[in-house]
């Protein structure tokens, strides 16, 4: 049963699953890559944003402008030079070449593809994040200034948490977009998703089964994480939805007019 | 800065390439957009199903990944449909031609959410009154949804363009002599792949900081005449 299963794919199918199936784990593997260059570097870049979104609010010049201008950079720049300019580039310079962290860290592909993306989500998480600190509604800061709480506690207590939630929404297209992002990592000889992908078809010189391996695998890992974020976002935002009484049922007929 | 200088030729050439590949890819993803807003807001079930699977699929896969699909792929496929017919014997796919294409396919699925949600903004009332009027579904098109359209599309658009510019990188990494391509290869032969790279990075940096100047005067234009409620916090 199980060969003649195997012999009709061979004969039938117009992609190899069979060659795909027999290096599976690599994918597997590929895809573990992925998630810990993605998330790592979610974490590392998270951490950053914080204090950076909160330079982003000072009024102060000399605070606020080089994170703007860090921020405005990387925004600005495809992370693929960004990438090329760490993992290529740095090795230009003798300094670098010659101290403690080239030989462990500066030399890897793995270290450098991991600074450039943590710097990268740094940058747009830091944007977004200072967005939601600064549609903070008045009356909240208000009532915690009335409350006597210092500028510190207040960003504590009260700004940032809440803060933190408005953000979710768009924070989860960020995790998205370095998921894809990630894909990067590829062109600097790293063995993550895409990578497998392409050493598969390079080695049996193919055009399709890897490329489409790997497609189908991101979409599966993209579809789960849009799916945890919109339980997330239903569990933390819950006091910000509307909630009526009576379930208003959509009107028939012209309201309904669509074009 | 010498070095960069005397490779000025090369670099221009790949900034070119980058301009004239994000504008081409431009107008394919504002076609997908529009064609696919539509889809999704007719009656149409199969329409709808088409785009709700066709922006899923383009928003859920990674860029590059669907570069090198119809890089590779599509010349495989191109030539094994050669072959079965006989109609060419050898087909080959430029670079520039499957990244624009896959860019603009890509950003069309981003494109086709921002418009959809313009055209759900504008508010019911004017479409019924227009209906009221006697008017026909283009006639409300061309007369009411289409010009605020633009107006509530501008912000979600700039966005994916400002994406889009950056996105076109990748399409270097099939071989297009684009900027990053030209800024490498330079790099190498001098040895210098730091000053080239952070070159290419400020070529990009100027490219995405005029988008933005402009689509700032185009979102003010506009936006003339419309009252901004201050905020109420």
């Amino acid at each position: 049963m199980g060969e003649s299963v195997i012999q009709f794919l061979e004969t039938w199918s117009p992609i190899d699953v069979v060659l795909i199936a027999q290096n599976f784990d690599r994918f597997l593997l590929g895809a573990w890559v992925t998630l810990q260059l993605t998330v790592i570097s979610l974490i590392i870049g998270g951490a950053l944003a914080v204090p950076l979104a909160i330079a982003r609010t000072s009024k102060n010049p000399i605070i606020n402008g080089p994170v703007w201008m860090f921020t405005y950079t990387f925004r600005g720049t495809p992370l693929l030079v960004q990438t090329y300019l760490i993992y290529y580039g740095l090795g230009q310079f003798e300094a670098v070449r010659e101290s403690v962290l080239w030989g462990p860290v500066l030399s890897q592909a793995w270290w450098c593809a991991l600074i450039a993306f943590s710097l990268n989500t740094a940058a747009y998480t830091a944007e977004l994040l200072r967005g939601s600190i600064v549609n903070t509604s008045r009356g909240e800061v208000e009532a915690a200034k009335a409350c006597g709480f210092s500028s510190w506690m207040r960003l504590k207590r009260i700004v940032l948490p809440s803060a933190f939630r408005r953000a979710l929404p768009a924070y989860s297209n960020e995790v998205i977009f370095m998921l894809h992002g990630s894909v990067v990592a590829s062109t600097i000889t790293i063995q993550d998703l895409l990578g497998v992908g392409r050493w598969l078809n390079g080695r049996y010189y193919l055009a399709y089964e890897g490329f489409i391996t790997a497609a189908v695998l991101y979409f599966i890992i993209v579809l789960m994480v849009s799916r945890g974020f919109r339980f997330w976002e239903k569990h933390w935002l819950q006091h910000l939805y509307p909630h009526d009484a009576v379930k208003v049922k959509p009107k028939k007929g012209l309201a309904n007019f669509r074009i | 800065m010498d070095v960069i200088l005397e490779y000025q030729g090369q670099l221009l050439q790949g900034t070119w390439v980058t301009i004239q590949l994000a504008i081409f890819s431009l107008m394919f993803s504002v076609g997908f957009g529009l064609l696919g807003a539509w889809a999704k807001l007719s009656k149409n079930l199969v329409a709808q199903k088409t785009a709700a699977g066709y922006t899923t699929i383009v928003r859920g896969v990674p860029d590059l990944v669907l570069i090198l699909l119809v890089f590779f792929g599509g010349q495989e496929l191109a030539n094994s449909i050669g072959a079965v017919t006989g109609l060419w014997e050898y087909a080959e796919i430029s670079q520039f031609a499957a990244g624009v294409a896959t860019i603009g396919v890509v950003f069309g699925g981003y494109m086709t959410e921002t418009f959809r949600g313009a055209i759900l903004s504008i508010p019911k009332g004017q479409i019924e009154a227009g209906v009221a009027c006697g008017m026909n579904r283009v006639l409300i098109f061309r007369r009411i949804i289409g010009p605020q359209m633009v107006r509530y599309a501008l912000p979600g658009f700039s966005n994916n363009w400002l994406v889009q510019i950056k996105s076109t990188a990748l399409v270097s990494v099939i071989g297009l002599q684009d900027v990053v391509y030209n800024g490498f290869v330079a790099g190498r032969s001098t040895r210098l792949l730091f000053t080239f790279m952070f070159a290419v990075l400020m070529i990009y940096l100027l490219l995405t900081a005029i988008s933005d100047l402009a689509l700032r005067w185009l979102d003010r234009k506009y936006s003339k005449g419309i009252v901004v409620r201050p905020d109420d916090g």
